[in-house]
């Protein structure tokens, strides 16, 4: 009795295995980026989605790198 | 809208790796993988020239063009970067890629390769901002910061520039009329187009 209803839960394990199963089908558009989507360098905490003081802070931090006007 | 862009000024770099090691440190760049490296042209030579070569975030870069699997994409501010969960490691963005950008980390035995390492203009990947999980995959995302890529700003005689390309080339063009010589910027033809063709890229849709 016991042996019958280990193999029976056993079928039954196995026979649901296969409802686990996710679909693999790759669906390739050529020429068009496949991957995961990205967020704009502007939306982290430190500028909270504000393009524009994010563009300031890039510009400036772009001029540090002209030493005459540093120098000046 | 910003464009990002490198210019190497030949006449300044000195060679001294400064770039490649901030690169290295910056991003935890594993061995074997150089993002950035510094290339002599007639080393030991008088007049000898030393330029930094990395990814150049081309406006119509080869790798997108040539990738299998479509893993790569340009942001709005013009940074080429890519899925490393997409990538296949085939090499075929290495054919393609003028400058030698793309670095392939040695996966396990027999050579095989890994997913495809690049400079990523210090703007990670398409993960979380500065996760963790983005910055094993794809290293610093100091672009989010509103800081410019290590190598750049690490550079002691500012050889190396990062950032708006607007910017980049003023900075540049002041420097050359102050020195009177070395207009040439090496390899900005073959990034961005000849002056004349040069062309705004256009954005991606992001999907």
């Amino acid at each position: 009795m016991r042996v019958t209803v280990v193999a029976l839960a056993a079928v039954v394990a196995l026979g649901l295995a296969g409802c686990g199963e996710r679909p693999q089908e790759m669906v390739q558009k050529t020429g068009k980026y496949q991957g995961k989507p990205d967020t704009a360098p502007w939306d982290s905490p430190e500028f909270g989605g504000k393009q524009a003081e994010w563009e300031r802070a890039i510009q400036a931090r772009t001029q540090n790198q002209n030493e005459y006007t540093r120098i000046q | 809208m910003a464009r990002m862009k490198f210019l190497c000024d030949a006449e300044r770099c000195i060679e001294c790796n400064g770039c490649v090691t901030a690169c290295k440190n910056t991003n935890d760049v594993p061995w074997g993988v150089n993002r950035r490296r510094v290339v002599t042209i007639n080393d030991g030579q008088p007049g000898e020239k030393s330029i930094s070569v990395a990814c150049m975030h081309c406006s119509d870069a080869p790798c997108m063009a040539v990738c299998p699997v479509d893993c790569f994409y340009r942001t709005d501010e013009g940074v080429v970067l890519h899925d490393k969960d997409l990538c296949i490691g085939c090499g075929y963005c290495f054919y393609a890629c003028p400058f030698g950008a793309p670095q392939f980390p040695q996966a396990g035995a027999f050579g095989l390769r890994g997913k495809m390492d690049k400079c990523t203009f210090c703007a990670g990947g398409p993960e979380k901002d500065n996760s963790a999980e983005e910055y094993r995959k794809y290293g610093a995302n100091r672009l989010s910061q509103g800081k410019l890529p290590a190598c750049a700003e690490m550079c002691s005689t500012k050889a190396l520039l990062g950032g708006d390309g607007d910017v980049v080339a003023d900075i540049y063009r002041q420097r050359v009329l102050k020195r009177g010589k070395g207009s040439e910027v090496w390899g900005w033809g073959t990034a961005y187009g000849a002056p004349g063709q040069q062309k705004p890229a256009a954005p991606q849709p992001k999907s």
